[in-house]
């Protein structure tokens, strides 16, 4: 066991995944003598050489649909897009072509590419550098959306993505990259497909993915002083979603909150929180809430703070989970509003 | 910066100083002849043949003439096959089968095609099953061919998508130590989409086997050249990016093969992607859903009659007596054949099976797709019950 880095272990990954399997090949913008602006492949090109790891003209819709021709070819392109809103170029690239070529060809062609997507906000950085985009990918059939919140998980996930023999959307939440843990490489975790419970609770389920799953985690520690046992579930995979171990917690449970940090409406929040009340409607003490950033551009630096999930906004929307079985007079309040 | 009195007198032709032996031309070898390269008169008459593009075998011309009727038999059955509601939609590339059959011609069963949904001429001409390359229009599913058996992918509708597939394809080829060129089609409208721009700059950039065969067929749907570009031509785009280009008379075949030809040799040498503009017209409508009137001249149309590709080989090969009414009548025989053969098997009701549908979004379905299978299984079990109870 050794405390490393988020960073460090995507790196780990990277790398090992090159030494195992020599059609992997990454590139993007400032991937390789600088090692990525995260520095998340530092160090690949100099031990992989310049044509296992390399740089490209400045381009998303370039790098992405290389990496298609690429894995025509028969290579394993994992391709970085340097911040979440830069890959929107590359956009048609991948709703048009790396999710649907396996589709359109009647599973005759298979694009297993990586696209890493560093995302979301929390780091003060200014706009165009923080938007949680996982919605637009997740609404795409063909694709799957992976989004890691712990350091073993960031290595697994992301080995996993590139064995795939699907396209992977990679989202990795900046504001965790140098968060550190115990971890152990290499590791794996649970597969695709498997949300993780990340505390067990009694009282109600939080779920979350990606950035929000330390803030629930904090909540649920939190919650404790209210005398409210809190379970945190980890979504870890968007697609393919975990339905049946989001759906045996909320049962357990009754009551149900979906943290994201992405703007709420559409978002992947809504989808699972539309799926839990289908599937656990009888179990359910109080309707499904949300958390989630508002629904505004994503703001400036010193703004964001009011915009991002916080502690005291999962507690509070805890709190309006009906637990004296009374109906919420903010509930009716809005009702008359509305 | 003010002018000094110095600087003046340094213009004055009287204190020039000796001149300094002119530094190469860094555009050398990259801009493309200012005329389009033409072998064939438009009647058919040879020109004086040329050291740059030497003409291609008579045999491969020959050929070349063989699919070009077929292609145009075939072209002409498709539009039809749309009347009888066969097809949902066709584009036609009549008037462009020079093109068409120039650029399959022109590279290896191994070497790789990127088309558009225009090339469906190309692609029968490449020898895949005409009912498979229609099955896109047909609608029973998108691409009918299997990719990888033909090297051909799938027709796209994207506009210049395939630019930079085409790229990266060649590059991963040649990474794996193969000599495979990728051939990548695109109309003069594409030229305008971001994707023309970084495909034709990443390949340069790795120096990847790529020839860019722009069909400049004069119409974006309905927008005009001059809607496009400002360029004195879009072989002149390549230059920007490093890239070799030339123009050539799309309505003469055997300049076509030609200037394709040494297009390939140059990609497959090592040297990097070779960008080639044929001006050409496209005789039809955008689809047989558009009305060209709308938005050309029809003395415009009449005027590219006389400049047939068909008619203009057929008049050389001939004159060469590599061609004769005996040979003409049998390849316009087969042509007729391919047609018949096509409308026959175009005429069976295509099975689809909904549950298909399924099948190939992942490698393995996820558990909601499974969920959703099970669904419409049980629609269909439901409506053939209630079939069966009328």
């Amino acid at each position: 066991m050794a405390t490393m880095t988020m960073a460090k272990a995507l790196n780990a990954a990277l790398a090992d995944a090159m030494l195992d399997d020599e059609r992997v090949v990454v590139f993007g913008e400032d991937v390789g003598q600088l090692g990525g602006v995260f520095r998340i492949t530092d160090g690949l090109q100099a031990r992989f050489g310049d044509k296992r790891c390399f740089d490209t003209p400045l381009a998303e819709a370039g790098i992405v649909g290389f990496a298609v021709g690429l894995a025509m070819s028969g290579l394993r392109p994992v391709v970085e897009m340097q911040f979440d809103a830069f890959a929107y170029p590359a956009f048609e690239q991948i709703a048009s072509h790396v999710a649907k070529l396996r589709n359109r060809t009647r599973g005759a062609l298979s694009v297993p590419i990586v696209i890493r997507v560093p995302y979301a906000g929390g780091i003060g950085g200014v706009e165009h550098h923080c938007d949680s985009s996982e919605a637009y990918y997740a609404h795409t059939p063909g694709l799957k959306v992976v989004t890691p919140a712990t350091v073993e998980d960031a290595y697994s996930l992301l080995r996993e993505a590139i064995d795939d023999p699907d396209p992977v959307v990679f989202m990795e939440p900046k504001k965790l990259y140098f968060s550190s843990a115990e971890a152990e490489l290499p590791a794996r975790t649970a597969p695709f497909g498997r949300a993780v419970v990340r505390r067990a609770g009694t009282d109600a389920t939080l779920v979350a993915y990606g950035p929000a799953v330390p803030v629930a985690l904090e909540a649920a520690e939190a919650a404790r002083e209210e005398g409210w046992d809190l379970e945190v579930v980890d979504v870890r995979t968007i697609v393919p979603f975990d339905d049946a171990t989001v759906t045996a917690s909320v049962r357990k449970t009754g009551r149900c909150v979906v943290i994201q940090e992405a703007q709420g409406f559409a978002g992947v929040g809504a989808e699972i929180a539309a799926r839990v009340q289908e599937r656990c409607f009888h179990a359910l003490h109080a309707p499904v809430l949300r958390v989630s950033g508002l629904d505004i551009p994503y703001p400036a630096p010193m703004l964001e703070h009011t915009h991002l999930p916080s502690v005291d906004r999962v507690l509070d929307t805890v709190a309006r989970l009906q637990w004296d079985d009374q109906p919420d007079p903010r509930w009716l309040a809005q009702g008359s509003a509305a | 910066m003010t002018t000094t009195p110095q600087a003046v007198r340094r213009a004055s032709p009287r204190t020039r100083r000796p001149a300094t032996p002119a530094a190469p031309d860094p555009t050398a070898g990259l801009l493309p002849r200012t005329e389009p390269v033409r072998l064939l008169n438009p009647d058919g008459t040879p020109l004086p043949p040329r050291d740059d593009y030497p003409e291609p075998p008579v045999e491969a011309l020959r050929e070349m003439y063989r699919r070009m009727v077929v292609g145009r038999r075939f072209d002409a059955q498709a539009t039809a096959l749309t009347k009888q509601g066969r097809l949902a939609v066709y584009p036609s590339s009549r008037g462009q089968e020079a093109c068409q059959v120039g650029g399959v011609l022109a590279v290896r069963d191994t070497d790789w095609v990127f088309p558009t949904y225009r090339e469906s001429m190309a692609l029968t001409a490449r020898g895949i099953d005409p009912v498979e390359v229609l099955t896109l229009l047909r609608g029973d599913w998108h691409c009918g061919y299997d990719p990888t058996r033909v090297n051909t992918a799938p027709q796209c509708t994207p506009l210049a998508t395939q630019c930079v597939h085409a790229a990266g394809l060649a590059y991963g080829e040649s990474y794996q130590g193969r000599d495979t060129v990728a051939l990548a089609f695109i109309g003069d409208g594409a030229t305008s989409e971001g994707d023309f721009h970084e495909g034709v700059n990443f390949a340069a950039v790795f120096k990847a086997p790529v020839v860019y065969f722009v069909q400049n067929n004069k119409y974006a749907i309905s927008v005009p050249l001059s809607r496009q570009t400002a360029a004195p031509s879009l072989a002149y785009k390549g230059v920007g990016y490093g890239v070799p280009s030339e123009q050539v008379d799309g309505n003469d075949p055997v300049a076509v093969l030609a200037v394709l030809t040494r297009a390939v040799e140059h990609a497959r040498s090592g040297k990097g992607p070779f960008l080639v503009e044929a001006h050409t017209y496209r005789m039809e409508a955008h689809t047989n859903a558009d009305d060209a009137s709308r938005y050309r001249d029809p003395d415009e149309v009449e005027a590219w009659r006389d400049r047939d590709p068909v008619a203009r080989l057929e008049t050389y090969l001939r004159a060469r007596d590599v061609l004769d009414d005996a040979a003409v009548a049998a390849i316009a025989e087969e042509a007729e054949a391919y047609a018949a053969d096509l409308r026959e098997r175009m005429n069976a009701q295509p099975a689809v099976d909904p549950l298909s549908l399924f099948d190939h979004v992942y490698a393995e379905p996820t558990p909601q797709l499974v969920e959703q299978r099970e669904q419409v299984r049980a629609e269909l079990a439901a409506a053939r019950d209630e079939e069966g109870d009328a």
